[in-house]
């Protein structure tokens, strides 16, 4: 019989310890494929966060380091400059990115650091209990706006993509989607995307996955991803945001 | 040419049972087992080998790498 789709070896046979249907799994499998498709395994310095894939380190079959919550960008940087041989990534949710470490982001991106960001926004605090996010959308419950995120209470929504773009630091930015199997498809070319940019030596590269978190949202996983396209794909629209310049 | 023949395998212990598989299969080959793995969750299996078109969305939007795929040689 011949193989036509097995696990990656960039996984690690451990099974994950994520709620079941989360896309944080499908995210860690893209990233992984792709490194091993490039043949970049051994060459790879991961950074993990602080957040539900706070544990990224066990299933990433790659060395990886964990950073304080919001500065893996800062622990990125120092690991590619001193090491300028090796492939290197962040790994974020949207409370670690957006919130706590807005500051870091920013100016690694600024600054058109030599790694690539994997930005996974899933509208929520996952790991403490479904607290309000930078990302949580207006009108959506959490335990920290119980009766849905108002303006004006909150402000909006924070924008990644678009935020980052307005610096002129990254190479490559782009917002996809985990919600079918053709957008998991499309997924997986812009972290390829990003790899190739990053490693023609361009600089800050970022993707952004719309994501599911079945458990604070209260949903099924089927209707995580039905909820996604509904509410986060008008707000967060899909596409390219910085296209890598040919030379 | 004869039709292609795919075999899709499920790793019933990596199985979280989140349906995902289920609910993307153009086919609806996927059903779920009502008797519990050792995690606790009732895994997903596939219902009829032959009508399997191969088309992997049942693969790309496992969280947990509990799907492989081969084909018929
Ligand atoms: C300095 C500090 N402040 C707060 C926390 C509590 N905390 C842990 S994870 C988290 C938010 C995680 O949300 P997100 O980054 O969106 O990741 P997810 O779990 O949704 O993937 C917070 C606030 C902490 N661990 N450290
Ligand atoms: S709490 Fe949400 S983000 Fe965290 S593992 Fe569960 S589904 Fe995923
Ligand atoms: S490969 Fe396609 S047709 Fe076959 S079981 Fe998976 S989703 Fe269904
Ligand atoms: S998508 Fe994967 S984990 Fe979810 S039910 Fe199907 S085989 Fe199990
Ligand atoms: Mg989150």
């Amino acid at each position: 019989m011949k193989p036509v789709f097995q696990y990656t070896k960039g996984m690690t046979e451990v099974s994950t310890s994520y709620c079941p249907g989360c896309t944080h799994g499908v995210a860690h499998r893209l990233i992984m494929e792709t490194l091993d498709e490039m043949g970049l395994l051994g060459k790879t310095i991961g950074v993990a966060p602080i957040g539900c894939s706070v544990v990224a380190h066990q299933f990433m079959n790659v060395d990886m380091c964990e950073s304080a919550h919001g500065r893996a960008p800062a622990v990125a940087s120092g690991i590619r400059r001193v090491h300028p041989d090796k492939v290197v990534f962040t790994y974020q949710g949207d409370g670690d990115l957006a919130s706590i470490g807005m500051g870091e982001i920013m100016h690694a991106a600024a600054r058109g650091e030599k790694f690539s960001t994997f930005f996974i926004n899933n509208c929520i605090y996952g790991m403490t209990g479904g607290q309000m996010a930078p990302t949580t959308l207006i009108g959506q419950r959490s335990t920290t706006c119980v009766d849905g995120r108002t303006r004006e209470q909150a402000g909006m929504p924070l924008k990644m993509c678009e935020i980052l773009s307005t610096l002129d630091g990254p190479a490559y930015i782009e917002r996809v989607a985990l919600c079918d199997p053709a957008n998991i498809r499309k997924a997986k070319k812009a972290v390829r995307k990003a790899f190739e940019t990053l490693l023609s030596g361009k600089g800050f590269t970022f993707v952004e996955f719309l994501s599911i978190c079945p458990t604070n949202w209260g949903l099924t996983p089927p209707k995580a991803m039905e909820w996604l396209k509904e509410n986060m794909m008008p707000y967060y629209p899909l596409g390219v945001y910085r296209e890598p310049e040919v030379q | 040419m004869p039709k292609k023949q795919f075999r899709v395998v499920f790793k019933r212990e990596r199985c979280k049972g989140c349906e995902l598989c289920k609910a993307f299969c153009p086919k609806k080959l996927i059903e779920m087992d009502t008797q519990v793995n050792a995690k606790g969750y009732c895994p997903a299996r596939m219902t009829d080998q032959t009508q399997c078109i191969g088309c992997q969305s049942c693969a790309l939007v496992c969280p947990d790498g509990a799907i492989e795929i081969y084909e018929e040689e």
